[in-house]
């Protein structure tokens, strides 16, 4: 659904006047249906225009010279959406997603950060606010800390060894890895819990790795048959165990709910490739990921919103080594059963060198935050009016409201 | 056995750990200690048997040729693939001497103050082994362009950085063309569908990362006409239309550079080739942004997370005053009375960890890759911080719960390999000095086994901390 922007802005004015019935009702849904979101940073600057080339823009096959997608179709073409936009040949799931209304893809979107630094854009992608390092706490954990129970509040996990920004702050959060180091002595684990008594920080993160590792090895069945399961590692190895333990956790009635976990690799400052090549493979093992989770997830899935973001973009054009620079908006992947998918939300501003910000990058015209807004309230139950203290400095970026199914 | 703070601080923080007799021959003058240890050269890897990064490139750039000879030849699929894997076969082993010299090194140091230093300046200037043949670099990298300049001038380290062929691949910028340059004319006539240009990414992270820092009052502007003013500076032998320099040094090539006078942060550069690059990152090199960028990361590394602001000031005016003498600098930081109050201040990286449990417990380095495991494990591979911006520096950036775990789990592991041929009773104190607390003391003193105690020893709050 690519609307026209006047159409794109009535839409939003009608959804924000109706913001407080709708809170309320997504609570009472989302409560009983026990919403369940995870949220994937790929850092490194996802290149947007190659993983949804706008084919149906007549100035992206210029820019993008041998490495741009043709329409679906063609050889080296993309895969279908909405006719304008297409999918990287490389986002196979993704496409099914998309053709079962599970997928919803924002593009021309931009986090309020406008400089090209990844570790500041990263920041700011991460704390909330419009400014790098000007928060130490992320926005998803202070959203959870907002939530209106405590089950709600202690929901979040990390699955790496550390905690990103993006989930550091109030809420309880704990952190998961696979670890290939066996399991300790039981009697030399209650000596260091003794031992840590007096340092609160040790004393926290280890009860918080030994409720993780319970629920990790007790969880339940995993959702997938044993020979999906086989099979899985060869295709994904990448990525396999992070969600093989984000559907351990997440498909528990008890368990955690949000789930972060990174991707890397996506700066392709050279040699970048088109329909194959380094992006596409990268994709490739991505969508292969999400292909994963949704089985490991079982009859939670429909229950699962997961989004898909990163801190910038790239330079439309491609650069003099196969590749691109630093740019500015992109794309994100909203994907997952509770997603009200099947959409491309994009106010475009089209590839023109006067249309292009500063005369290089994709102009952003969707800010990430109404998309986080739009999630955190209608899909985790974060009331509305602790939004400000989610997203500090934010009053402009009013809640992208319909994301999800109702 | 009695020790100081002093001693504590010196070898825990500004060390990479205590062995057995260390606190005590260091006594009450940590200070001195360290002092004494920017006197000399700089250390060298001991390991004969390191090639240099021409040698190694030159080699991985034939494989690379061999390689793609054998994609355009009908070869059969099984023989494409052998042949695939020989330059992964080729640089493994590259990899894995070079991070067990290094850490052989810092094991065994009598100047750990130096190693540690080297590891700080290798990791602001960052190259990561995922990228293709920066696994068989990253090593060379260290010794030839970070060693010899940690007790010289910064400029010198900078340029010896920007120039290395494992900055220049990592960063993109051996394949950066001036978009007028004679080389980017001739084939812009040839074929004029083909896009030839700057690719801006070194020139972008040295004004972030390595000389400014973010915020440093460079435009996008400033960026892009740095990124022209260093188009030609490159690599020999990379196959194709510049098989002429020798291969796997550095090589300006004027063929590609982009004419013309330029303008970076509102300074005129003539054009006189390589030496209007050079020009320009002596002169970053000088700034006073680049001295306060530096005097922060360093006080961060060495005092606090949060590093206070008097001492970042004073090492900064000494790195002004003294033109980037760095062990001016160094003496800056340690003259800094903040550095010598609050012993435990900085959570260990993982890479801390393994270093300090190897040193305190006498663990020797064996090659292979088995001393090497344990990196990866707790989560800090070496050379592989993943981004140029290295790894990070905060406590919360490394005191996960998953990753709490690791290291217990590692340390028990390691506890009963050793066993009874370590007394963790009588090492607790030799390691942990004046920092050593009560808890520590008796859970070490009544550990069920020596094995235990060890443990004990390594997961203890104490030893978590520098």
């Amino acid at each position: 659904m690519r609307m026209p922007r006047r159409q794109f802005l009535n839409l939003g004015a009608l959804a924000a006047g109706g913001a407080l019935l709708t809170t309320r009702l997504a609570f009472a849904h989302a409560s009983e249906r026990q919403a369940r979101f995870v949220l994937v940073i790929m850092r490194g600057a996802l290149d947007g225009l190659a993983a949804v080339p706008p084919y149906g823009d007549r100035d992206y096959a210029q820019l993008r010279r041998e490495f741009a997608l043709h329409a679906p179709g063609e050889r080296g073409g993309a895969l279908p959406l909405d006719g304008f936009f297409g999918l990287h040949p490389a986002l196979n799931f993704m496409q099914q997603c998309y053709a079962a209304r599970e997928l919803t893809v924002l593009h021309a979107l931009a986090s309020p950060y406008r400089e090209r630094s990844h570790f500041d854009g990263q920041d700011v992608l991460e704390n909330g606010s419009p400014r790098p390092h000007a928060l130490a706490t992320g926005w998803l954990n202070r959203a959870l800390a907002a939530a209106p129970t405590p089950r709600q509040r202690e929901a979040g996990v990390a699955l790496g060894q550390n905690v990103p920004l993006v989930m550091r702050g109030p809420a309880a959060v704990t952190s998961w890895s696979p670890s290939k180091l066996g399991a300790l002595d039981d009697d030399t684990l209650a000596r260091i819990t003794d031992l840590y008594a007096g340092d609160p920080l040790l004393a926290t993160r280890l009860a918080d790795a030994l409720a993780a590792n319970a629920m990790v090895d007790g969880g339940g069945e995993s959702a997938m048959e044993p020979a999906q399961a086989a099979a899985a590692p060869a295709n994904n190895a990448r990525y396999t165990e992070i969600v093989h333990a984000a559907g351990g956790f997440l498909r528990q009635p008890d368990g955690p709910k949000v789930a972060v976990f990174d991707t890397t690799g996506w700066d392709t400052h050279a040699n970048e490739g088109g329909a194959e090549g380094q992006l596409a493979g990268r994709l490739g093992a991505l969508d292969k990921a999400l292909a994963t989770l949704r089985q490991e997830l079982g009859p939670a899935w429909s229950d699962t919103a997961v989004l898909l973001v990163t801190e910038f973009g790239r330079t439309a054009a491609i650069n003099g080594t196969r590749g691109t620079d630093h740019g500015t908006a992109t794309v994100a992947f909203l994907v997952g059963g509770a997603v009200a998918g099947g959409r491309v939300i994009a106010d475009w501003p089209g590839l023109s060198t006067g249309a292009l910000y500063q005369g290089r990058d994709l102009a952003a015209t969707l800010d990430l935050r109404s998309v986080l807004k739009g999630l955190l309230t209608e899909h985790l139950s974060v009331p509305a009016g602790a939004l400000d203290t989610v997203f500090p400095d934010s009053a402009a970026a009013k809640p992208l409201r319909g994301l999800l199914r109702t | 056995m009695n020790s100081t703070l002093s001693a504590v601080i010196a070898a825990n923080r500004f060390g990479l750990g205590a062995r057995p007799g260390d606190l005590v021959a260091i006594g009450a003058d940590g200070r001195g200690w360290l002092t004494a240890q920017l006197g000399g050269a700089p250390p060298r890897l001991a390991d004969a048997g390191l090639r240099s990064s021409v040698d190694i490139l030159a080699d991985a750039l034939n494989l690379r040729r061999e390689i793609q000879q054998a994609r355009k030849s009908a070869v059969a699929d099984d023989a494409q693939n052998a042949v695939q894997q020989r330059l992964p076969q080729f640089l493994k082993p590259i990899y894995v001497s070079e991070a067990t010299a290094r850490l052989a090194a810092a094991v065994a140091s009598e100047r750990p103050f130096l190693e540690r230093l080297t590891q700080f300046w290798t990791n602001h200037f960052a190259v990561s082994v995922d990228k293709q043949f920066l696994g068989g670099l990253a090593g060379s990298f260290e010794r030839e362009a970070i060693r010899p300049h940690v007790l010289g001038n910064f400029n010198e380290l900078l340029l010896a950085v920007e120039t290395h062929p494992a900055m220049l691949l990592y960063l993109d910028n051996f394949q950066s063309v001036g978009p007028h340059s004679p080389a980017a004319q001739q084939l812009g006539r040839r074929d004029a569908q083909r896009k030839i240009g700057i690719n801006e990414n070194l020139a972008r992270e040295i004004l972030e990362l390595h000389t400014l820092g973010v915020g440093g009052g460079y435009t996008q502007t400033d960026v892009t006409t740095f990124a022209e003013v260093i188009t030609g500076w490159s690599i020999g032998g990379d196959g194709g239309r510049f098989a002429d320099a020798e291969p796997g040094r550095f090589v300006f090539r004027a063929e590609v550079h982009e004419p013309g006078e330029k303008v970076v942060l509102g300074r005129r550069y003539a054009d006189d080739g390589f030496r209007q690059g050079e020009a320009v990152l002596h002169d970053l090199a000088h700034q006073r942004v680049t001295a306060q960028h530096i005097a922060t990361k360093l006080t961060r590394h060495f005092i606090a997370d949060e590093p206070p602001h008097a001492a970042v000031e004073r090492v900064a005016d000494a790195f002004m005053h003294s033109g980037g003498d760095l062990p001016t600098v160094y003496r800056a930081l340690l003259a800094a009375p903040e550095a010598w109050t609050a012993p435990l201040a900085k959570y260990k990286t993982p890479a801390d960890y393994i270093i300090s449990s190897y040193r305190g417990l006498g663990v020797p380095v064996e090659a292979g890759h088995g001393p090497l495991a344990p990196f990866e494990l707790l989560g800090q591979r070496t050379w592989q911080p993943g981004s140029p911006a290295g790894w990070p520096d905060r406590s919360a950036d490394w005191d996960g719960a998953s990753a709490l775990m690791k290291r217990i789990q590692w340390a028990e592991a390691l506890g009963e390999r050793l066993g009874s041929r370590r007394d963790a009773q009588q090492l607790a104190p030799e390691l942990l000095g004046a920092s050593l607390g009560d808890a520590t003391r008796t859970a070490v003193a009544r550990a069920a086994s020596a094995a235990q105690g060890i443990t004990l020893l390594l997961a203890a709050p104490e030893f978590m901390r520098r």
